[in-house]
């Protein structure tokens, strides 16, 4: 790819991600900041490539730690997105079972 | 054979399975417009995030699996243990502990890049880095580094392991803005000579960054942070897209993109909701000193009332509204005010909820919140869409919020928060106000609702007022 075309899926990605985001209602906000951290996790696809190829100790180090950080993004980011949506579609009238338990 | 089924790095099946993983992020976000569907677009947008994954493991020439499985067993290890164990009052931190992580990992992968590029020029493979990979790496590594250490101090200050009043410290502006020269410099020395790189002014710019995002963060206290946290992630979301263009990753490209876009849409909400400059709350350390209104301490008359005259004038007003502010969180008081709700509605009196955009420690806090209480999301009112309400609704709760309801940001011009826009309780017809004490809120200032004729003070913790007022409803 040349830097062209990397600037020209920037440049659309950009205005595409300005007009889906500003979509979403304020009520769903910090779902979509949490989703979105998760998203961000893609960047451990850069740590898999650093250490996929990597053959000195120290970038052995710098990419597994990449990979972990990257998987805590991806992994924690969808399941407490998943969670905290799960909440707003309870359906209107549901049985307050677990609903105490949380305070502390 | 899985073992064949290999995939060439830049070729066009990895590229196809990559443009496939990035639209379903697009269609993912697109899904989570309304409360139905955002479950739905979330688990779309995690299948395209499989998809990534599992094409970078079949490129050819992947190795060090060991090494990668435990990266991917501790990752994961961590993530869903803090997924399942967060509460939602949490959420913050967790949120700015992400975006740490996030931006923590970009660093270090521009910092392999880096030592990459440097090995294959010792080894005479390539005469210098291409500037097209250089100059994104090292906008990377700044960036991301900067994310990183800027968002453990936001985590930090969340959590209260230091203090979340605004830190100045004599000199600030000047000592970033050094940094910030001298990072800009390194990296143009850097790159032009990028036939020889030196990793050592490379480690020294991640070291100024950290620096750097420490710095910025510090002095910026805790009502702000939903402004912070935004810009954080719009951070983390930048620096991915540039590691996409050093890596060639069309995926990266794309998700730091919409990240990056995400964060910046939502800082510019956060800065417009308090009526500052993003500018501003980044390098002004509001809230520190009260300036001037601290002189005006004369008594004035307010008026208070018991759980039980609370209790009547909502058990038998046409409508109610509540308005929910951080306090509301601070106190776990979420529960008990749904219980309030849940005394008028069987009653028969409409409840709705005014949520001001910075209730919160972050850009729609308060919704998840009183999600977790059960409230239902039509109840969940923006401040647009409630204050035209406000003249006819009988009586407004405020709970826990404080300068978000002060008519001052509208009558006085030289109030600090002087065209701030606000939740307009003054304009109900009755406003009754929970809270601890007489106390100036978070920006240091009276509120003069509190000392309207037709405002009544209830005062005592949120959590249990709100409890006394529910059994009172009840027992009427």
């Amino acid at each position: 790819m040349t830097l062209f075309t990397e600037l020209t899926i920037f440049v659309l990605a950009a205005f595409v991600g300005f007009e889906v985001i500003s979509k979403v209602p304020t009520t769903l906000h910090t779902p979509l900041m949490s989703q979105t951290n998760a998203i961000h996790g893609i960047v451990m696809l850069g740590g898999l490539i650093v250490v996929g190829y990597a053959n000195d100790p120290l970038e052995y180090v710098i990419g597994t730690i990449a990979i972990a950080f990257g998987t805590i993004n991806i992994i924690g980011g969808f399941m407490v997105t998943d969670r905290m949506l799960g909440m707003f579609s309870k359906k209107p009238k549901p049985k307050a079972e677990d609903g105490e338990g949380d305070s502390s | 054979m899985i073992a064949e089924a290999v995939l060439k790095p830049g070729g066009d099946a990895a590229t196809a399975l990559y443009i496939v993983s990035f639209s379903m992020f697009i269609f993912g976000v697109r899904r989570g417009t309304h409360p139905t569907t955002a479950k739905q677009g979330n688990m779309i947008a995690a299948g395209g995030m499989a998809i990534a994954v599992v094409t970078t493991l079949l490129l050819d020439g992947i190795g060090n699996w060991g090494l990668i499985a435990i990266g991917l067993a501790v990752g994961a290890a961590v993530g869903v243990i803090a997924s399942v164990r967060v509460q939602m009052t949490q959420m913050p931190q967790m949120v700015a502990l992400y975006n740490g992580v996030g931006g923590g990992a970009v660093a270090l992968i521009a910092w392999s890049e880096i030592r990459h590029g440097i090995g294959e020029i010792d080894a005479g493979t390539i005469a210098s880095i291409p500037l097209d990979t250089l100059i994104p790496v090292l906008f990377a590594a700044v960036v991301g580094s900067v994310s990183f250490w800027g968002s453990n101090i936001a985590f930090a200050k969340l959590q209260d392991l230091i203090p979340t009043r605004p830190l100045a410290v004599p000199g600030q502006q000047v000592v970033n803005a050094l940094l910030l020269v001298g990072i800009v410099a390194a990296c143009v020395d850097i790159a032009l000579n990028h036939g020889d790189p030196s990793q050592g002014l490379f480690i020294a710019i991640l070291i100024a960054a950290a620096l750097l995002g420490n710095l910025v963060v510090l002095p910026i206290g805790g009502a702000d942070m939903p402004v912070v946290i935004s810009l954080l992630n719009a951070f983390t979301g930048l620096s991915a897209a540039a590691a996409g263009f050093a890596l060639e990753n069309v995926a990266l490209i794309v998700a730091g993109t919409l990240v990056g876009s995400s964060g910046t849409i939502l800082t510019m909400e956060m800065a417009t909701a308090m009526n500052r400059s993003v500018a501003n709350i980044l390098f002004a350390g509001f809230g520190g000193a009260p300036a001037g209104g601290k002189g005006v301490t004369e008594e004035r008359p307010v008026t208070s009332i018991g759980a039980q005259d609370a209790a009547i004038k909502l058990a038998y007003a046409d409508s109610v509204v509540i308005v929910p502010g951080y306090g509301l969180a601070v106190a776990q008081a979420q529960h008990a005010i749904k219980e309030v709700a849940d005394a008028l509605e069987k009653r028969g009196v409409p409840v709705n909820y005014a949520i001001h955009p910075v209730a919160g420690r972050m850009p729609g806090h308060m919704n998840v919140l009183l999600a977790e209480a059960d409230v239902p999301y039509e109840q969940l009112k923006e401040m647009e869409e409630i204050n035209p309400e406000m003249p006819r609704t009988d009586v407004a709760v405020v709970i826990g919020a404080n300068d978000v309801t002060n008519p001052a940001a509208k009558d006085d011009p030289d109030s600090p928060i002087a065209g701030m826009p606000i939740i307009e309780v003054d304009q109900a017809q009755q406003a009754i106000v929970i809270k601890r004490s007489l106390s100036p809120g978070f920006a240091g200032i009276d509120n003069d609702l509190f000392y309207a004729p037709n405002t009544s003070m209830l005062f005592g913790d949120a959590k249990q007022a709100a409890s006394d007022i529910a059994s009172e409803i009840q027992g009427l």
